[in-house]
């Protein structure tokens, strides 16, 4: 299951649209990380809506991404965690920590927007 | 009465068709919201622990029922891989020999209502993991 990356400004938006397998979630990884070298983003959103669960190993590769990401000097930004995902990660001890999150797309959108304002300061 | 699912778990392609088989089951049995992720989350973290470390192995989805007329599911995770040498300290959080973030086991446990390992050597690994339909008190 492919994850499309679209471009918006200096974002990127990688939109997940099915449950995605762990070679999946690597293939991910690697697409993402390559983006953000090549088009030098300042902010990447993730938007994992459609994941029904998110399990350690997601989680673990989430936090990879941002880690990576930010290195780059560029934001990751995880959105659109369903309520029920929230609630089964804390319970299995996955907290994220160290990632941006945000309610919806639109959030993670302004949060960036806003931060590159500061950046371009 | 729902008959018995055996999940072949081979490749991590498997672990997405277990917990998509749990939570249909689930779904099924009256588990609702919630309980459906925390089912579905414990299978995919049992059977990632079969990938990872026996490679390949089974998970065996049952509906449990029992004489006070609670249903739940059992969730049962089998391999025939090398054990775990020492279950207490796999079941401790942050424990892990892989790498991984060693929440796998005692997350589980947390998410399920029952849970119970036996391991050595020669048998493989068996989990044992069960969460009942809470009655819509």
């Amino acid at each position: 299951m492919d994850v499309p990356i679209l471009r918006q400004g200096e974002f990127l938006i990688a939109t997940i649209q099915a449950a995605l397998s762990d070679n999946d979630l690597f293939a991910l990884r690697s697409k993402l990380f390559e983006y953000v070298v090549r088009s030098r983003a300042l902010g990447i959103i993730i938007d994992v809506t459609a994941l029904d669960i998110l399990d350690s190993f997601g989680t673990r590769t989430l936090s990879e991404i941002a880690l990576m990401c930010r290195l780059r000097g560029a934001e990751t930004v995880i959105v659109g965690v369903q309520p029920e995902v929230a609630f089964t990660m804390v319970q299995l001890g996955l907290t994220l920590e160290g990632v941006t999150t945000a309610l919806d797309l639109e959030e993670g959108l302004a949060h960036l927007g806003r931060r590159s304002k500061l950046l371009k300061r | 009465m729902t008959e018995d699912i055996f999940v072949p778990i081979n490749s991590d392609l498997d672990i997405v068709t277990a917990r998509q088989n749990g939570r249909t089951m689930a779904a099924e049995l009256g588990f609702q919201g919630t309980d459906l992720t925390l089912i579905a989350t414990a299978i995919s973290e049992l059977a990632r622990n079969i990938v990872r470390y026996a490679r390949h192995g089974e998970i065996h989805l049952q509906v449990l029922g029992n004489n006070n007329g609670k249903r739940g599911l059992l969730v049962e995770a089998r391999d025939e891989g090398p054990g775990i040498p020492n279950i207490a300290q796999a079941m401790q959080d942050g424990y892990s020999t892989s790498g991984g973030l060693g929440l796998g086991l005692p997350g589980t446990r947390r998410l399920m209502d029952e849970f119970e390992i036996t391991s050595d050597a020669e048998n493989g690994t068996t989990i044992r993991t069960c969460k009942w339909v809470r009655s819509g008190l």
